[in-house]
């Protein structure tokens, strides 16, 4: 079975260390906040000048002074730090934060990173994803494996303009947790119940398959 | 406006000398920290072809996107210009000039022309459609690309509190590019919600300081909500 979304934020949860700054995008890896371990205490960057963002406020506690990278009405938890957008970049773009997740459209075996326009559709932006794609040394990619039609979104090269180029190590599908090292994907664990033929027939480009794959295991929830 | 004393009685003062043509740098996130009534200014006097610099472009009938409705904007640079049904159609009809500029490159864009620095290399954008046509460096086996500062005839900021000589704090996460936008006009106007006696504010808790401003006037926000989230 592929993950769900859920299981996918569970899995990259694992991947926080305490004390790491950490820095999540829009959709699932907004998500992974839900699944910090117990006994692991992490800050949560946001890149409009915010770092330590706590949990969506209550009625009462609404500000409108007081928003996420995502727009979203947020509280700020014990210990945070609000800053300019500048201020905000240069943590980013100088190596500071330790962990930043962010979905895409495309990846590839060199490590490129397509997320923010598909020619001939309207382009809204690239917003922080350039930055935060330069300046991280440890970034997780989730996405799913392949299209709704099957076509693999893991590449040989990437076929959409790029976000960052040699920038990413880690990916995390619905079928897969994989490294890129070295001009391939080395496919690290598969998802419960996914054959490692199917990622195999899935991964269109350079992918180096261990004797043993490990399937993840996830506790009900 | 006499010596240190910044404060302005109207907003039509306020603005007062903007040109058609001109480039206007605005501080904002969103909706949020955005110079609301400095951009109904703005409207009222109908200025057409100019150039704005803000991280977004409002949305359909507040903030940026007001100056939308005469077509009032010529060119904008921006990192995310989604959310607005207006904006969209002008872009896509070419009526509307969008530089997209990664949110950190527009943040230090008006920093550094803010400092006097004329150009900047960053990592932000090497190897995308973003780096084409920039000069290229290696450093220490990196690759960077040249970007350019950004200055403003006006710049147009959302502050907290300030005093009559002009020096501001901003309130939370609406900070966001008010303080590097502020740096970067030719002529700052600072709108606030409370102008205080000077000497109220702590000298050290200062976020622009009172030498990057030009006018100051105090109004009333009515502080939309783009996303409005909350836990049950």
């Amino acid at each position: 079975m592929a993950l769900t979304r859920e299981q996918m934020a569970q899995r990259v949860a694992r991947e926080l260390e305490d004390g790491f700054y950490v820095n999540l995008g829009i959709g699932i890896p907004t998500l992974v906040a839900n699944y910090v371990p117990d006994g692991i205490d992490v800050m949560l960057q946001s890149e409009n000048g915010l770092l330590g963002m706590g949990r969506f406020p209550t009625e009462e506690e609404i500000d409108p002074d007081m928003i996420n990278a995502g727009k979203q009405t947020v509280t700020a938890r014990p210990g945070a730090a609000i800053f300019s957008s500048a201020e905000s970049f240069a943590m980013i773009r100088g190596g500071h934060v330790d962990l930043t997740v962010l979905g895409a459209f495309e990846v590839d075996q060199e490590g490129n990173i397509a997320s923010w326009m598909v020619p001939g559709k309207l382009i809204k932006g690239m917003g922080g994803a350039m930055d935060l794609v330069a300046g991280a040394e440890n970034i997780i990619c989730t996405m799913t494996h392949a299209s709704k039609h099957g076509e693999s979104k893991l590449l040989e090269k990437c076929t959409l303009p790029l976000t960052g180029a040699g920038c990413i190590n880690r990916v995390l599908t619905d079928l897969a947790y994989l490294e890129i090292k070295d001009g391939a994907f080395v496919l690290k664990e598969r998802a419960p119940g996914v054959s490692v033929e199917e990622i195999v027939e899935k991964t269109a480009g350079k992918l180096i398959v261990p004797d043993h794959v490990p399937e993840m295991t996830f506790d009900a929830e | 406006m006499a010596g240190f004393d910044k404060r302005v009685a109207s907003y039509e003062e306020a603005m007062e000398g903007i040109e058609s043509g001109m480039t206007v740098i605005a501080g904002g996130f969103g909706l949020c920290g955005i110079p609301e009534n400095l951009i109904a200014e703005i409207k009222r006097r109908a200025v057409t072809d100019l150039t704005v610099v803000s991280n977004n472009c409002g949305v359909d009938g507040f903030g940026l996107g007001v100056l939308l409705e005469d077509r009032q904007i010529r060119k904008i640079l921006a990192s995310y210009v989604g959310e607005n049904a207006m904006f969209e159609r002008q872009m896509l009809n070419d009526e509307i000039e969008v530089v997209l500029t990664p949110q950190g490159t527009l943040a230090e864009k008006m920093r550094a022309g803010g400092a006097g620095i004329p150009a900047f290399y960053t990592a932000t954008g090497y190897g995308t459609p973003i780096g084409d046509g920039k000069e290229v460096r290696e450093f220490n086996g990196r690759h960077y690309i040249l970007e350019e500062a950004i200055t403003g005839d006006f710049a147009i900021v959302k502050g907290w509190k300030a005093d009559r000589y002009g020096n501001v704090m901003y309130r939370h996460t609406a900070q966001n590019f008010n303080p590097m936008a502020a740096t970067a006009g030719k002529i700052t106007v600072v709108e606030v919600e409370e102008i205080v006696e000077p000497g109220e504010l702590e000298p050290s808790q200062i976020h622009t300081p009172g030498i990057y401003v030009d006018r100051i006037i105090q109004g009333s926000f009515e502080k939309r909500i783009e996303q409005r989230t909350v836990r049950s």
